[in-house]
């Protein structure tokens, strides 16, 4: 079965451009709910291979080395960067089109007042490798 | 299920069997790998064909039959093959001298912290590599060739199989207390990942610290982490709320708590604390102890807490007892003199969200919402835990709303949302 990356960055969608820190507490319930509610379904199905959050941009590091002088560390990336990826899932699917239809469950994510976010979502298949 | 009955006997031999065949060879490394094919064979037929009568003799048979048939394929090791066939069979000595020695092999301060927690676990713990790998979220292959390396790392540095001389018989058991401390907290408050509590871990931990402690009962180090352990997990089934947000200590259902093993624990403490020298750990405890012990939030003794963290203070530099003495300040002398000590840590705790997040809660607690929330937001930002986020999040976004009548300025995120989405 082919494998697919969904993928999430910072962006905001057509439904919502507050970022969730500033919701009201019972709408980032209501998401957090949401997301634990489809990792499970997914999880149930056989699909789910993995579902991770990345820890924010504010403690990551970008580094460029040469391969021989010691490697050039920075902090950051910083957004203005709403391309940024916040986080993926990884599924083992029968087909690209039921990737798309997980893909348009996470969109509809909801947002504050429970008004779906549309949130855009990334779809990467996963190449594979001879066994 | 006769299966888990089959499976915790299998733990519980592990280490012993191991002991009894890494002695016979004189090899560690090959040893280990037997002991771990033969438990796995025993995983498959014992729940099945039940368990043989001598299990501990099936289990070292099991393994001395697959090790020997190893050797006998290696025609370099011939030799030596025969010159074991040869030997008297070693002498019988108490199994938990060797479960003793394994763990102060397998905690060796040679080893990484990571490759001495994957093969305490394997070696000493019984569990197979897909367990340990995961547990720890991470391919099979890989937790492989993380113990093989810890292994051939321990056949380089000649270390023997026996229990360390009296010299350096402290550092040793220190990294053998850290190693089971670090399997507790991974357990308990996963590093990085989405569930809070990976009880498998925790409860392997308090399962070896048991273990550790019936073999050294005297050592009050010993004593105090397992009463650490057992104060600290108690609280688990409260820890979590309905988001999977961690829930604070002060928030905390008591009633979920579990009494047995608080009392279980705050016992230990105190024969440890009896002892008369102080050591980290059991002044870790009987923080604990004081927590568990307090029926509501309130009653809480942040004196006597106070007074223990001025002495961990005094035995470690490490930053965050610093932090933690900062909020029992706090809970004494009011936030402003909390606040004061946490300004002395910026440097040493500089970025890291622990230091938000107490800073938040002490402005929090001195009234002043709009630097708390500011603080709850970039300890969000910060935390590489998910449920820590979660609460961070919420507590920002309960502030936010309290305070919203009197229309706060919005409080932007460095590096915008935190993740619009899952947490």
């Amino acid at each position: 079965m082919p494998k697919y990356m969904l993928l999430q960055s910072y962006s905001t969608g057509a439904g919502c451009d507050v970022p969730i820190g500033e919701w009201p507490l019972e709408d980032i319930r209501a998401h957090i709910a949401f997301q634990q509610a489809l990792d499970d379904e997914l999880r149930d199905k056989g699909e789910l291979v993995d579902s991770q959050g990345l820890a924010g941009p504010d403690v990551a590091k970008t580094v460029v080395s040469d391969g021989k002088g010691s490697p050039v560390v920075t902090d950051g990336p910083y957004p203005e960067g709403k391309e940024l990826l916040a986080g993926y899932r990884l599924v083992d699917v029968e087909s690209e089109d039921r990737a798309l239809e997980i893909a348009a469950q996470v969109s509809a994510a909801p947002g504050p007042a429970g008004v779906p976010i549309q949130h855009p979502v990334e779809v990467r298949q996963v190449m594979s490798a001879p066994a | 299920m006769p299966g888990e009955g089959a499976e915790d006997l299998l733990r519980t031999l592990a280490p012993q069997v191991l002991g009894v065949v890494a002695r016979r060879f004189r090899d560690f490394d090959a040893a280990e790998d037997a002991v771990q094919e033969a438990l796995l064979a025993a995983a498959r037929s014992w729940p099945s064909d039940g368990v043989p009568g001598n299990p501990h003799g099936w289990l070292i048979q099991a393994a001395v039959h697959r090790l020997t048939d190893r050797l006998r394929s290696e025609q370099a090791r011939r030799r030596r093959e025969d010159a074991v066939a040869q030997e008297p069979p070693p002498a019988d000595v108490a199994d938990t001298d060797d479960t003793l020695v394994l763990l102060f092999l397998c905690c060796h301060p040679a080893l990484t912290p990571a490759s001495a927690i994957a093969l305490t676990l394997r070696a000493v713990g019984g569990l197979t590599t897909a367990e340990i790998a995961g547990a720890f979220l991470v391919p099979e292959a890989t937790m492989a060739q993380r113990i093989s390396r810890a292994k051939a790392r321990i056949k380089a540095s000649d270390v023997p199989f026996r229990l360390p001389d009296d010299s350096e018989r402290e550092t040793r058991l220190r990294s053998v207390l850290h190693v089971l401390y670090l399997v507790f907290n991974e357990g308990y408050t996963s590093s990085a990942g989405g569930r809070l509590h990976r009880t498998e871990l925790s409860g392997e931990a308090i399962r070896l610290a048991r273990l550790l402690h019936g073999m050294l009962p005297s050592d009050g180090e010993v004593t105090g982490l397992l009463a650490l352990m057992l104060l600290t997990d108690a609280r688990r089934p409260a820890r979590t709320g309905p988001s999977g947000e961690l829930v604070p200590l002060a928030e905390q259902d008591r009633a979920k708590w579990d009494r047995a093993q608080i009392r279980e624990g705050v016992a230990l403490v105190t024969e440890a604390l009896a002892r008369g020298d102080a050591g980290e750990y059991r002044l870790q405890a009987a923080i604990a102890a004081a927590h568990d012990i307090a029926p509501r939030v309130e009653d809480t003794d942040w004196h006597q807490i106070l007074r223990t963290y001025r002495l961990l203070e005094r035995m470690t530099d490490n930053p965050v007892v610093s932090l933690n003495r900062a909020i029992a300040t706090a809970m004494v002398h009011g936030p402003t003199a909390g606040l004061a000590l946490l300004a002395a840590l910026d440097d040493r705790l500089a970025g890291h969200y622990r230091l938000d997040a107490a800073r938040a809660h002490l402005l929090e607690l001195a009234g002043d919402v709009t630097a708390a929330v500011r603080h709850y937001d970039a300890a969000a930002a910060r935390t590489a835990n998910t449920p820590e986020q979660r609460y961070l999040m919420t507590r920002a976004a309960r502030l936010r709303k309290s305070f919203s009548s009197t229309g706060p300025a919005a409080v932007q995120v460095p590096g915008g949302d935190l993740r619009g989405s899952r947490s």
